[in-house]
Parts: structure tokens; sequence; C-alpha cells
């Protein structure tokens, strides 16, 4: 019998080797589901989860919902636009209402780093962050990892690039954990402005150059730029940021000639990521990352799941 | 005073072998041949088990009788209100199931709610002409009305011994053993 350890799901920092393990085991034996016919099994007949949504987003929502419908559980949608929220409800007191419906899981995603951690200290449904602040996005490192795995066989000794902004980027925070935990080694690089300060704390390499990052890797891992970073001037301009960041059909070259290549999401055509690669079978693994997501966020739903002790 | 505890050879590997060859025949027989036939080992001890009826089918009619593998975790009736999860396995069903006759395959039928569980899944893979069961062992205390077609050993036990399955793909020695609970 195994158990995770957790009420929660917060972070992969706090994770352990086995605990990841575990997850993608689980989510490796999901991803059959997704492929039969009927694709629903009656696992969590009767459970209800919560998708609290503050942040927009398609992917992660959309797939935290079919995860939750493909285990039979009761999935409703919250979107900060159209909740109490914006009659000046506190975070708080919508968790506490919400607690007091009784739902068995709540998935947060959150602007501010550290609101999944405050209100799984406050009520007593399990609490899957979706996304917090610039902090970290567990199931996304996790999907990310399973995605590696399933493609290399293995994740020890890969060597993995993260290309883009990595200091306001929780999706790179949560996969510098979980890949240096497994073994990889793990590279980033980004311009200057767009590197935390003692990011070699965390173990990894640091470059201000693409090539310099990408050589010899096995996994490259393009970052989203978020446009709306460049009213803060950290950037100069989309070109500018695209002539000596974009992943292109000469630079990959400088890769693993098997070398896949992976972005989170929503990606910037041109800007991070040229086209032809995104759209290449042959390298990108884009929609196999999309596809794992479900099986692991069915994963996440189903080990945190449970009666009472 | 500890209790000794002891265990009791019921079934050999000679007394294996000789249980899954009739269960083939009798398999065969029932179905008028293997047309429509297919073999879902439940996991993991039934996997090994329909494995070597395929086997057996196979020397007896010349042909490949298609093979699935079922894990039921996710159809248990305790899965919900449990804290502990079962590790989960692989489910693999490369095939439609609809209108053939599926026999399932288990080491032991006790209570029966892995088969019930075990048909839920079945039927989420197309709609079968025919559900068949077959076992190893049939200890008894059926908590549901479920009966098996197939049976290598019927074994009056009772509800505090455990009937354990060893087999050569799982621990390296073919035997059931009984022994008391403690």
């Amino acid at each position: 019998m195994m158990k995770l350890a957790k009420k929660d799901i917060l972070g992969i920092a706090d994770m352990s080797v086995d605990e990841i393990n575990l997850i993608l085991e689980t989510a490796e034996s999901f991803l059959e589901i997704s492929m039969r016919d009927i694709k629903k099994v009656p696992t969590l007949r009767g459970k209800s989860i919560i998708n609290l949504f503050y942040e927009a987003s398609t992917r992660t929502r959309t797939s935290f919902e079919i995860a939750g419908k493909r285990l039979s559980a009761d999935t409703i949608n919250i979107s900060a636009s159209t909740s109490s929220t914006v009659k000046g409800e506190t975070l708080i007191d919508t968790a506490r209402n919400l607690e007091a419906m009784n739902p068995d899981i709540i998935v947060l995603r959150h602007s501010a780093a550290g609101a999944p951690h405050m209100l799984a200290s406050l009520v007593k449904q399990s609490i899957i962050n979706a996304g917090d602040g610039a902090h970290e996005h567990p199931s996304q490192a996790l999907l990310d990892m399973m995605t590696i795995r399933e493609k290399k066989g293995k994740i020890a000794g890969l060597k993995v690039a993260l290309v883009g902004d990595i200091l306001h980027s929780r999706v790179a925070r949560s996969n510098i954990y979980g890949l240096s935990k497994m073994g990889a080694e793990v590279v980033v690089a980004g311009p200057a402005t767009m590197l935390p300060r003692d990011i070699e704390k965390m173990g990894v390499a640091a470059f201000t150059k693409i090539e310099d990052a990408i050589a010899d890797a096995d996994v490259v891992m393009m970052l989203r730029i978020q446009l709306e970073r460049q009213k803060q001037n950290i950037f100069p301009s989309l070109r500018e940021y695209a002539q000596h960041y974009c992943l292109t059909r000469k630079n990959i070259k400088l890769a693993r000639p098997d070398a896949i290549v992976m972005h989170p999401g929503p990606m910037n055509r041109g800007v991070e990521i040229s086209p032809d690669i995104a759209d290449d079978p042959g390298i990108s693994v884009i929609l196999d990352q999309v596809n794992n997501g479900v099986a692991v966020r069915m994963a996440l739903l189903y080990l945190l799941s449970g009666g009472n002790e | 005073m500890t209790k000794q505890k002891t265990a009791k050879v019921v079934l050999d590997s000679e007394g294996i072998d000789r249980g899954l060859t009739r269960i083939a025949y009798e398999i065969l027989e029932k179905n008028k041949g293997m047309e429509h036939l297919v073999l879902v080992g439940i996991r993991t001890g039934g996997v090994y088990l329909a494995g070597r009826l395929q086997k057996n089918i196979s020397a007896i009619e010349g042909r490949e009788v298609p093979l699935g593998i079922l894990d039921v975790t996710l159809y248990r009736d305790d899965i919900a209100t449990s804290n502990k999860k079962p590790p989960l396995g692989k489910t693999q069903i490369p095939f439609d199931l609809t209108d053939k006759i599926v026999v399932l395959v288990d080491d032991v039928l006790f209570t029966g709610r892995t088969i019930r569980a075990a048909m839920d899944a079945l039927i989420d893979f197309g709609r079968p002409r025919m559900i068949q069961l077959a076992v190893l062992i049939d200890r008894g205390h059926r908590e549901l009305p479920i009966r098996a077609d197939y049976v290598g050993k019927n074994l009056p036990s009772s509800l505090w011994e455990a009937v354990s399955v060893n087999l050569m793909e799982k621990n390296g020695k073919d035997e059931v053993l009984i022994e008391e609970g403690s």
C-alpha cells in the first residue's frame, strides 16, 4: 500500500524523490484511460474538486478539469473575474466559504507566491498549487519530468537547458528543483535581467547566451516571454529578444542530435521558439506534454483523495 | 507465548500445471474452440496465470489467443473511502472487447469483490458477448453473487487463514500455501 505523506501539493521543493517517482509511475498508469473510447473510471465518484483560478489559464484549468472528470469527480470552476473577488472578498473569506460547502480538493492558481500555502494552513481540504506567482507550478514540472522520462527513458544524467525569463518563471523554478532532485544536470540561459541573483545556489549553471546553455543538451525547455514584462523595461523589444534567444533550426544543432524541445505554453511563435521547431514532431514534444499533463493531474487527484483516517 | 505459524502446501508445481492444462481444455470445450476468445489477467497473479493459459491454449490449437492485462484498482469499491492507495499498475487491453468471449483470470477467488470490479472495468472496453471466470484457487467466503467457470482447486478455508499463490514468474517458485493468520 502506498500513500502520499502529504495533505497538499504545494511545490516540488518539499517533495522527495520517492514521492516524485510515485506520482510519475501512477501517472503513467493513468495515460491509458485517455486512449479509451470511454474515458472515465469511477474512482472518485462523489468527490468534489474546486478549481479556483485567480489568473488566466486555459491549459492548466482545462487539464485539471478533465483529470477530475475522467476520475468521475464533480469539478467546479471558479475564476476570479466571475467570483465575489470582484465584490472585494478576500482569498481567505472565499476559501472559508468554499470550505463550508465541503469540497474534497481545492486547486488554486494565484498571482501571489505563497497563496496556496496560506490556504493549506487554513482549510482542511487538500490544496493543489496550480501556480503561485513566480514561485512554483508543481504539476507542470511533474508533467515535464514525465515527458522527459517517456522520451528519454530516464532523467538522471541528462543535460536539461532552460531558456528564457528564469526570474519570473514558476515553471523554471519547479523544474530546477525537480530535475536536480532526479539527478539531471540543469543549466539556464536568459538575459541578465531575467536571471535570478544567486541562481547558482540552486545548483544550476547560468549563461547569458542561449548557445552556451543548449550545447550538448538532451532536453531544451523554452520558457514563455511574458509580454507584459516589456513594460517593466527588463528587455528592450521582442525583436531584439528573439534575435538573441529564439530557438531556431540553426542553434538547435548545438544540442545533441536526439534532443527534444519542450515548452509549457502558451507559445509566442517567432519570439522564444521558431514555428518550424515547435511544429516538428521529430523534435518538439509540446503536445505530449499536454497529454501527459492530464495523466499527472489524475495521479495527483487520485493520490490526494481519501476517506477518513 | 508466540504461536507457531504453520504453512501447508496445498498445491505443488505439478498440481498447478495439471490444473492449468485442464482449464485450458475446459475453456476450449465449453466455447467450442477459440473463436472470439480472449484472455484477460487480473494484476498481478492473474496476469502470469493468463500467460500460462495462453501458452497451453496455443499449444492445443496452434494459434495464439489474445491476452490483455487489467488493473482493477480504479474500480475497487473501497478506494474512495480508504486513505491508502495500492500501487497502480498499467492496464493493457489493446483490442476491442465487443462481441468477444472474455475469460477473466485470477489467482484466488475469495470475496468476489475484485471480480465485480474487473467486470465493471471490462464493460468500459466494449460489450463482450460473454465474460467467464477462471481461477487457480476458489477459497470460498463470497460476499457477492459471483462464481467461477473454471477452477484449478477448491480450497475450503477459514476466514483466519491466508492463502498465498507463489508463481515462478513472481517469486521463483510454483506452489499454493495455506497458513493460519496471526
